[in-house]
């Protein structure tokens, strides 16, 4: 599916969680620079008022590549 | 649909994943830096041979989609050596871990490392032997714990890029999981470096090493990376004492000493020449 942004040749970008692949270890929620994320039951997942800024830290520093940043309509 | 970012789905074999390695440890990260590494690079997949010993690093070769060699415990770098003679064009990359690389297969990398043979070896160094069990490796600290130094360990620990450089490696450098960009840089340009080079990759492993010597969560692990590992530039300015508890993160050492296939390929062409003149004579 490509929306609007995509067809104006502006990529948007999201971020992306699997918990599938997550083990819970909280490295990503300790080192992102705008705190967005936290850790419930054992999972990460974005807080509510999303301060994500798509830097992809989490994504480099993920063992288990369960949280990335990725262009929409992927 | 696996969702998974680009880069893994590009260089990773992801039916096999999420691997096997415990949660917060650090090879998952540097396995990614290895990936990014070549990707930034553009090596076809083809000229690609990732190889591997044993131990917990070495599960690597089995996730990494290029070609790849899970070997014995050890010698990796004998089979790294035997490929890249015989077919001097592919880029062959051995993933070891400390006791693999220094301990078991100790005499293969300092003899590859006199011979400057152009491969990259890179040690996910965790400070101790995880597969196994937690036994103290040659690159756990002394006075630190293993389940094989129940009383601490008195052993003193391998500066393997120093041990490597001295040997003879023409590129050596330190990596830490906490660092990716740098450690993906020192990877890529040891990757590109035409002669034996090794990246020294601390990998924080809370299961067995954290957990036996009280450094806490995999994240404390990381935070110790962070607060520690310093650009050669800042080092260098630092005070002896302020350098005790710092490290260098990035190049450590670098020459042109010629690569060991090279030198291998103007021996071939000396020979030839020599026995054709005998022909004309
Ligand atoms: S992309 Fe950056 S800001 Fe967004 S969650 Fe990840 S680390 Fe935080
Ligand atoms: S770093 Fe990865 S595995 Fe660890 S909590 Fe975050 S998403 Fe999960």
């Amino acid at each position: 599916m490509l929306c609007g942004n995509y067809e104006k040749g502006l990529m948007e970008k999201i971020l992306v969680l699997n918990p599938d692949w997550c083990k819970g270890c909280g490295i990503c929620a300790a080192f992102c620079p705008k705190d967005a994320l936290e850790m419930i039951q054992g999972k990460v997942s974005l807080k509510e008022n999303n301060q994500c800024i798509l830097c992809g830290l989490c994504e480099q520093r993920c063992p288990d590549y369960a949280i990335f940043v990725s262009d929409s309509g992927k | 649909m696996i969702k998974t970012s680009d880069l893994v789905f590009r260089t990773m074999r992801i039916d096999h994943l999420p691997h096997i390695w415990c949660p917060g440890c650090g090879n998952g990260i540097l396995m990614r830096d290895v990936a990014a590494a070549i990707d930034n690079l553009k090596l076809r997949q083809e000229k690609v041979v990732i190889v591997s010993g044993i131990g917990c690093s070495s599960r690597a070769a089995g996730y990494l989609d290029f070609n790849t060699i899970h070997t014995t415990h050890g010698r990796a770098i004998p089979f790294a050596t035997g490929i890249k003679l015989a077919s001097p064009e592919l880029e062959v990359i051995v993933i070891t871990g400390d006791g693999d690389c220094t301990a078991i297969g100790g005499n293969h990398l300092i003899h590859a490392a006199r011979r400057n043979i152009e491969i990259t070896v890179i040690v996910f160094n965790n400070n101790i032997y995880g597969m196994t069990g937690g036994q103290y490796s040659p690159t756990t600290p002394a006075g630190e714990w293993g389940t094989t130094a129940p009383y601490g360990n008195i052993d003193r620990q391998f500066d393997i890029p120093q041990l490597a450089a001295d040997a003879g490696a023409s590129y050596t450098a330190r990596g830490t999981a906490y660092h990716t960009q740098q450690t993906i840089k020192a990877i890529q340009d040891g990757i590109a470096h035409p002669g034996f080079s090794l990246i020294d990759c601390y990998s924080p492993c809370p299961t067995y090493y954290g957990r036996k010597n009280k450094k806490g969560s995999a994240v404390d692990m990381m935070k110790y990376q962070r607060d520690h590992g310093v650009p050669a530039e800042q080092y260098a300015k630092l005070s002896d004492e302020e350098k005790t508890d710092k490290f260098i993160v990035g190049k450590l050492s670098q020459n042109e000493y010629p690569g060991y296939t090279q030198l291998y390929q103007q021996l071939i062409e000396r020979s030839q020449e020599r026995s054709q003149k005998k022909v004309y004579l």
